[in-house]
């Protein structure tokens, strides 16, 4: 293939740093405070052991100083606005400037959240209908967007889940079915609220087989959890007989929404039986994310279950929005307000820009991305689970294995060739995994560019092993020792370290 | 790798060492391999009893955190104090100082259900 740019990974000019401890000099400081004429004022506060001279370690720099320390701090970070960042399961798409623009309007930034409803109706109508249009892509009932992240929202959906059998007496009903491909986040999710995960293994060709679930349809059984495209990037083609399979035995469908940048706009999920879903807002609907946060996970849910969503709910009587309490079966509140409003107005002016052809052609755009690559990268490197993806492509190591060469040294590699690298060992049904999800956002120059750089190290994985053995060697910092790390965690900077 | 002819072995990749009733558990040298350098090992409490099949550990590396299952029912007498903090000996000797728990067997006649040596070896060459 032909490589019509230069990688952009170049050494360029890196200021080290120290940290802002170490810049430090006392008595320096960023601006100058007016001597205190109030001589006749007398403090008065009882508990005199509150009060202390000092904060010991507390770093003295001038402006300047610490202009220049965030602003090179800055500089060692990677991100979408700097380059490729194809990090499966994990939908990196670039973020448009124009929805930071809207989230940054004053009416919306300095709203407090504490202000009357009749002061607040703007806000209340972008929540209200940015639920209405969640409903839509999901084709279910009704929307809570409180969660504030795709876990939370896992758990929302698995005490939904559960108040649901709960009211109908069947508080037996704790086993939730999930596939050994789920995001580990499940499990997690389903024993906080209570209920008990059972593992089920994937069939041979990385999908559910609906016969796996058939010891488990009793009366012991609340749900299955089932992440559609599953985390090989293949779509569940059993969805709907599954769906069918699981409500004739009295449970619930959960859909893990993480992937749903492959589906919107032209699957929804409530017409292969879903019941519930999370929807990840920092991912599918373009948000900035990564480094923890910030997230939203709103959660959709099917008529029956409507009762169960947390309160207060937004409600319309066609002048005025309000928030609607009076809801006995409610599982209560998940958030202290309303949820991550400013990544609900992110994700809102996304929509409102796409329509419905677009938020379509973004999901088709990033499959064909993702097939691309596939078909691309597949004489080099080896593709476990052979079939159309979705949104993302798994392959792993195999065929480097024979050089000693593993995901670690490929993934390190792809840092000097100015990518970030994608997904490793995960899913953990594949050995070794390269998890590569471009999204919609890169045009075909951009992946060739990539494809290009993983057909190199292919080849110098060939030619030169020990090269990929000690990168990467470009960026500021070389092969990091990560199992020194992880044992002797340093959390804190202290003032005598 | 070497496995000890008087051991048994699990599919899920844990062996066993029998003494009486007492028997020692732990992860074999290919887990171990698999999993690479480990940072964490989660611990049960002495006097817990576990039903063969339950989780009673969880390893945790640089690539993953698994769990390990109970080959054999029984309650714990002692536990690998030493990786706690000296992970590092279950990379390097996963079969001998880097086993994980002592159990009192409830039922014996369970070690029969696990492979031997060379059963476990068969099965290796069939899941690499």
């Amino acid at each position: 293939m032909n490589c019509k740019d230069p990688f952009p990974g170049i050494k360029g000019l890196i200021f080290d740093e120290p940290l802002i401890f170490n810049r430090s000099e006392s008595g320096r400081n960023g601006c100058s405070v007016p001597d205190d004429d109030l001589v006749d004022f007398t403090y008065s506060i009882p508990d005199t052991f509150l009060l202390r001279d000092d904060i010991p370690g507390m770093p003295e720099v001038c402006e300047l100083d610490m202009v220049r320390h965030y602003t090179r701090l800055s500089q060692w970070n990677y991100s979408v606005d700097l380059g490729m960042y194809p990090l499966g399961s994990c939908t990196m798409k670039y973020n448009p400037k124009v929805n930071e623009e809207i989230a940054s309007l004053d009416g919306f930034a300095q709203l407090h959240p504490h202000t009357p409803i009749h002061l607040s109706q703007g806000a209340l109508q972008v929540m209200y209908d940015l639920a209405r249009y969640l409903t839509e892509i999901s084709g279910l009932s009704a929307v809570t967007l409180q969660p504030s992240a795709g876990a939370q929202g896992e758990l929302a959906g698995m005490l939904i889940i559960k108040s649901f059998h709960v009211n109908n007496g069947d508080s037996q009903r704790v086993n939730v079915l999930i596939p050994d491909s789920a995001h580990g986040t499940n499990p997690a999710s389903c024993v906080l609220a209570g209920l008990k995960a059972v593992e089920i293994k994937s069939g041979p060709d990385g999908r559910l087989d609906p016969e796996a679930i058939v010891p488990y349809l009793n009366e012991s059984l609340a749900g299955i959890m089932m992440t559609n495209p599953n985390t090989l990037g293949i779509f569940e083609t059993h969805a709907d007989k599954v769906a069918d399979m699981i409500h004739g035995a009295g449970g619930l469908v959960y859909m893990d929404g993480a992937n749903l940048n492959a589906l919107m706009g032209i699957v929804k999920p409530a017409d292969l039986g879903v019941d519930v879903q999370h929807i990840n807002l920092h991912k599918t609907f373009s948000t900035p994310h990564g480094g923890g946060g910030p997230g939203s996970g709103p959660v959709a849910v099917s008529e029956k279950l409507k009762p169960f969503l947390p309160i207060p709910i937004i409600e319309f009587d066609g002048e005025r929005y309000m928030y609607q309490w009076d809801r006995p079966l409610s599982i209560g509140r998940l958030h202290g307000f309303m949820g991550n409003f400013a990544v609900m107005l992110r994700a809102y002016a996304y929509i409102r820009a796409l329509g419905p052809d677009g938020i379509r052609s973004v999901s088709e755009a990033a499959i064909l991305n993702a097939n691309y690559i596939k078909e691309k990268l597949r004489p080099y490197y080896n593709l476990p689970y052979n079939d159309i993806c979705k949104h993302e492509c798994v392959l792993n190591d195999e065929y480097q294995a024979k050089n000693s060469i593993t995901t670690m040294d490929i993934a390190k590699r792809l840092m000097d060739y100015g990518f970030h690298p994608p997904t490793v060992y995960f899913p953990l049904i594949v050995h070794g995994a390269i998890m590569i999800e471009p999204t919609e956002s890169e045009s075909r120059r951009n992946l060739d560019q990539f494809i290009n750089a993983m057909i190199r190290i292919a080849q110098e994985a060939e030619e030169n092993p020990d090269l990929l053995k000690s990168a990467p060697h470009l960026p500021k910092l070389t092969r990091l020792d990560e199992t020194l790390a992880a044992r002797k965690l340093i959390l804190r900077w202290t003032p005598d370290a | 790798m070497s496995l000890p002819d008087d051991y048994r072995f699990t599919r899920d990749h844990e062996w066993v060492s029998v003494d009486g009733d007492i028997a020692t558990i732990g992860i074999t040298a290919h887990a171990a391999e698999q999993l690479g350098d480990v940072v964490f090992v989660e611990l049960p409490s002495v006097g817990t009893s576990f039903e063969k099949g339950d989780v009673f550990s969880v390893v945790e590396s640089v690539k993953a955190a698994v769990d390990c299952y109970m080959p054999v029912s029984g309650e714990v007498t002692e536990i690998n104090e030493t990786l706690e903090s000296a992970y590092e000996i279950m990379n390097e000797d996963p079969q001998g100082q880097g086993w994980i728990v002592r159990i009192r067997m409830t039922d014996t006649t369970e070690i029969d259900q696990l492979m031997t040596a060379k059963a476990y070896a068969d099965y290796l060459s069939t899941v690499e």
